[in-house]
């Protein structure tokens, strides 16, 4: 293909012409619905930390209208990966023989008393991976060691994770095995939308865990709670285009589930992927930090692959679970508090010492909050409740 | 038989002066060094009245120690040089300590000595002195060097981080994070094919350029460790400034632009060994770019941006960029080591 | 949540495997979830796979409903 094609998505020039689109749109919206203002912003959630981060980066904040306000929500497979669940990766560490291998994102996350680097430092085998295939490679060249992978993700990662195993399967290679943390991002949306609190006006759909699984598994957001949703990708044209189209639906009052990142996403998603993940993995329930436990929103490895499942392979030891004292990550995650306005921001926690996963993760939001020193305009006071709410005082 | 680095080599006896003596001098064969005494006994360079003297040390303990590009010599020698030149101090006299570990191949030993001394003598330093440690195998990483460099400083010459005023111009001598990439592109677990090689390389002949193009420079600073995120947010803390840099103006390779995207690095946090950062006064901008595109190493050199007064008393002293839609926002600066991500 | 960069298939190799150009990188990555994907295409790829192939077609019919937006919302009315 004609690699100018994806290029443009880059211009500037593309992402002026939707800025004015996003400010004619709002002008009408303004017009029509008086209870909107900049102190009473329509509330989009991205869903997704790769968008926070984009978003961070190209500071796209500061150009959209105030009456535009941009809530960063659950999608940091890091971040909302349970005490309990990091604790159990940090046992795998204190095994004998044992490496766990790593995506660079949860290295520095905090269990209740250790993390992987601190493990690291301490001397325990810890070897951080770009691909779960360099962690299958190193289980055929070092077979005297067991590699534990710690499968952490959402749909998009896990099809990986999945092909992964297969392929040690196929290979024999008895070494490898994968502590399986992934989960699943439809059933939290839903979960959030059941919140009274979260109160949202759109959501902004994450473009590559849609890649994965298309339209389908969204429908409920329009239907059944009649909120807009447009799956969007990473440019920042790309990301004002799904804005763009949002408010649209908001104006024209028909909420439904789009898709604004074409090229990266089919209505049906990716079905080979699919297939790989049901073939390896079951739902299972899981513990969301933030969210709490939601039904079938993980995974687990079938008993067809159980040779392949860490969390059977060994007997782990896992320590009391204990929670980070005054982190409000939680309430962060479900985007009813601003992370600057948690007492613990930019004080006691900060990237360089966190004490909760989303100053950590760099896509968490506190992280980008502290980083990119992004400040919200107005407390998050959902609609339905007085303006001074908890999350209003500092 | 490859010989390898033994315990004997660090013993003082006469495993250790035939190690000095078959690697260290023949590799260097400077006149001071040949002397073999305890101290190098130095002149005063006779280019050099009166005026003051710079010192700096370094230790450099890359993994691996041979990249595309570049060694663990040549950066031990370009990075001591370069924070010399950013004093505006000319370079003349270095000295090189390793310490390596137990079963190090000789040969490649070696190959670090000759690279250290053909960059010693591009840059016009001499390596005067040396000391050698062995410690037992598993105890180290191969071979860490630690340089110190002596240079001297013209009469009028005054350069500092703290000097840096509201509309000076902000210069790069070339692309950025080319050396970074260069490292991991090698590195096991993360390796891709790339042309991109690392940028080391000695900057004293750049600098000397643009303080006789630009005069009124008022700082230089290589943007090694943290990248450029990190060298200008020290720059504006120094300086009590606000530095901001026009995101699109930045050169940068598009393999450079690939390795970030595929590993979710920020180009403005990864580490150069080949490039200055020089803050000029506005008027001055123009020669000191031109005098920069005409030295050595400094053919892709642009001005990325401008020095700004703090809008209010409380303003955080930092760097921002201006992104290609005009808003603007914070660089981060890099906390921790900078690890590939997913997310 | 899920980084992907676009990466072209410069050949296909052994055991599922291709490798792929990003911006003149070469890396390998394994195309078990993209088994159409060929020479030339253009790959989403995250984790050292390639998770789908991205549509020229589909990038084009974007650019030119961000260029027809301006005049469809110009004649859209508000919802009731």
């Amino acid at each position: 293909m004609n690699t100018n094609l994806l290029t443009r998505f880059r211009d500037p020039a593309l992402a002026r012409e939707l800025l004015g689109d996003i400010e004619q749109l709002t002008a009408r919206l303004l017009a029509a619905r008086p209870e909107i203002s900049a102190e009473r912003p329509l509330r989009l959630m991205e869903v997704c930390g790769t968008h926070t981060v984009a978003i961070a980066r190209a500071g796209l904040r500061e150009l959209l209208p105030p009456e535009i306000s941009l809530i960063s929500g659950p999608g940091c497979p890091v971040c909302v990966t349970a005490n309990r669940d990091i604790d159990r990766l940090i046992a795998c560490t204190r095994l004998p023989h044992v490496t766990v291998a790593t995506f660079g994102d949860m290295l520095r996350v905090p269990g209740s008393s250790s993390s992987l680097a601190l493990r690291k430092a301490e001397g325990a085998a810890v070897e951080v991976v770009y691909s779960p295939l360099d962690a299958l490679k190193h289980a055929v060249e070092d077979p005297g060691r067991q590699i534990v992978f710690a499968g952490v993700g959402f749909e998009t990662t896990t099809p990986l994770i999945a092909a992964t195993i297969k392929r040690a399967a196929a290979g024999q290679v008895s070494n490898f095995s994968v502590l399986a943390m992934q989960k699943q991002v439809p059933p939290a949306i839903a979960a959030l939308l059941a919140d009274p609190e979260v109160a949202l006006d759109a959501l902004i759909l994450p473009g590559h865990v849609s890649t994965i699984l298309g339209t389908e598994p969204y429908r409920f957001i329009a239907s059944e709670h009649g909120i807009p949703g447009v799956i969007t990708g990473f440019e920042p044209a790309d990301i004002l285009w799904g804005i763009a189209q949002l408010l649209r639906q908001l104006w024209r009052r028909t909420p439904e589930i789009q898709i604004a990142y074409e090229r990266g996403v089919r209505p049906e998603g990716n079905p080979v992927a699919r297939v790989a993940i049901a073939e390896v993995f079951e739902p299972a329930d899981a513990i969301w930090r933030g969210l709490g436990a939601i039904p079938r929103s993980g995974s687990q490895i079938r008993s067809t692959y159980t040779a392949y499942d860490a969390a059977h392979r060994f007997e782990l030891e896992v320590e009391q679970t204990v929670e980070p004292r005054g982190c409000r990550c939680g309430e962060v995650l479900r985007g009813v508090l601003a992370p600057d306005h948690c007492a613990l921001f930019g004080r006691a926690c900060t990237p360089q010492d966190p004490i909760g996963p989303c100053m950590v993760s760099s896509e968490g939001s506190c992280a980008a909050y502290f980083r990119y020193q992004i400040h919200d305009r107005v407390p998050r006071t959902p609609p339905q409740q007085p303006a001074q709410s908890e999350d209003g005082k500092r | 038989m490859t010989k390898t680095i033994t315990m004997a080599h660090g013993s003082g006896g006469s495993a250790t002066r035939e190690l000095i003596q078959k690697v260290f001098m023949r590799s260097y064969a400077t006149m001071p060094l040949l002397e073999g005494n305890d101290s190098a006994v130095l002149p005063m360079p006779a280019s050099v009245d009166a005026g003051r003297l710079a010192i700096t040390t370094d230790s450099f303990v890359v993994t691996p120690q041979f990249f595309p590009g570049g060694d663990i010599g040549r950066l031990a020698v370009c990075g001591t040089v370069n924070d010399l030149a950013c004093a505006g101090a000319s370079p003349h006299y270095l000295s090189a300590a390793f310490i390596l570990e137990e079963g190090y191949s000789q040969d490649d030993l070696i190959t670090i000595c000759l690279s250290m001394a053909r960059a010693s003598e591009e840059a016009g330093i001499l390596i005067v002195t040396g000391d050698t440690k062995v410690v037992e195998r598993g105890h180290g990483d191969g071979v860490y060097i630690n340089t110190t460099g002596v240079g001297f400083l013209a009469p009028d010459v005054e350069l500092s981080g703290a000097a840096c005023r509201p509309g000076d111009a902000i210069l790069l001598s070339g692309t950025l994070g080319d050396h970074g990439i260069a490292i991991v592109s090698v590195r096991e677990g993360l390796s891709f094919e790339t042309d991109i090689r690392s940028d080391a390389a000695p900057l004293y002949a750049l600098c000397e350029a643009v303080l006789k193009a630009a005069p009124g420079t008022h700082a230089f600073r290589d943007p090694t460790r943290g990248g450029l995120a990190s060298t200008l947010s020290e720059l504006a803390e120094q300086s009590r400034v606000a530095m901001l840099v026009e995101e699109q103006a930045v050169p940068v390779r598009d393999e450079v632009r690939g390795a970030c995207d595929l590993l979710g690095y920020d180009v403005f946090q990864v580490a150069n060994e080949g490039k200055m950062v020089a803050i000029v006064p506005a008027e001055q901008a123009e020669a000191a770019l031109a005098a920069m595109r005409s030295a050595p190493y400094g053919a892709d050199a642009a001005i990325i941006g401008e020095v700004q007064a703090l809008a209010t008393s409380s303003e955080k002293p930092q760097a921002y960029l201006r992104t290609p839609l005009g808003s603007r926002r914070v660089m981060d600066v890099l906390s921790g080591e900078q690890l590939p991500r997913i997310c | 949540m899920c980084l992907a960069v676009p990466a072209k298939i410069e050949s296909l190799e052994d055991g599922g495997m291709a490798v792929v150009e990003i911006l003149g990188i070469r890396r390998a990555v394994a195309c078990d979830l993209v088994p159409e994907a060929g020479v030339g295409d253009f790959v989403l790829v995250h984790a050292g796979y390639g998770i789908e192939v991205i549509s020229e077609q589909m990038a084009q019919e974007t650019l030119e409903l961000i260029a027809e937006f301006p005049e469809l919302i110009a004649n859209d009315s508000a919802g009731g």
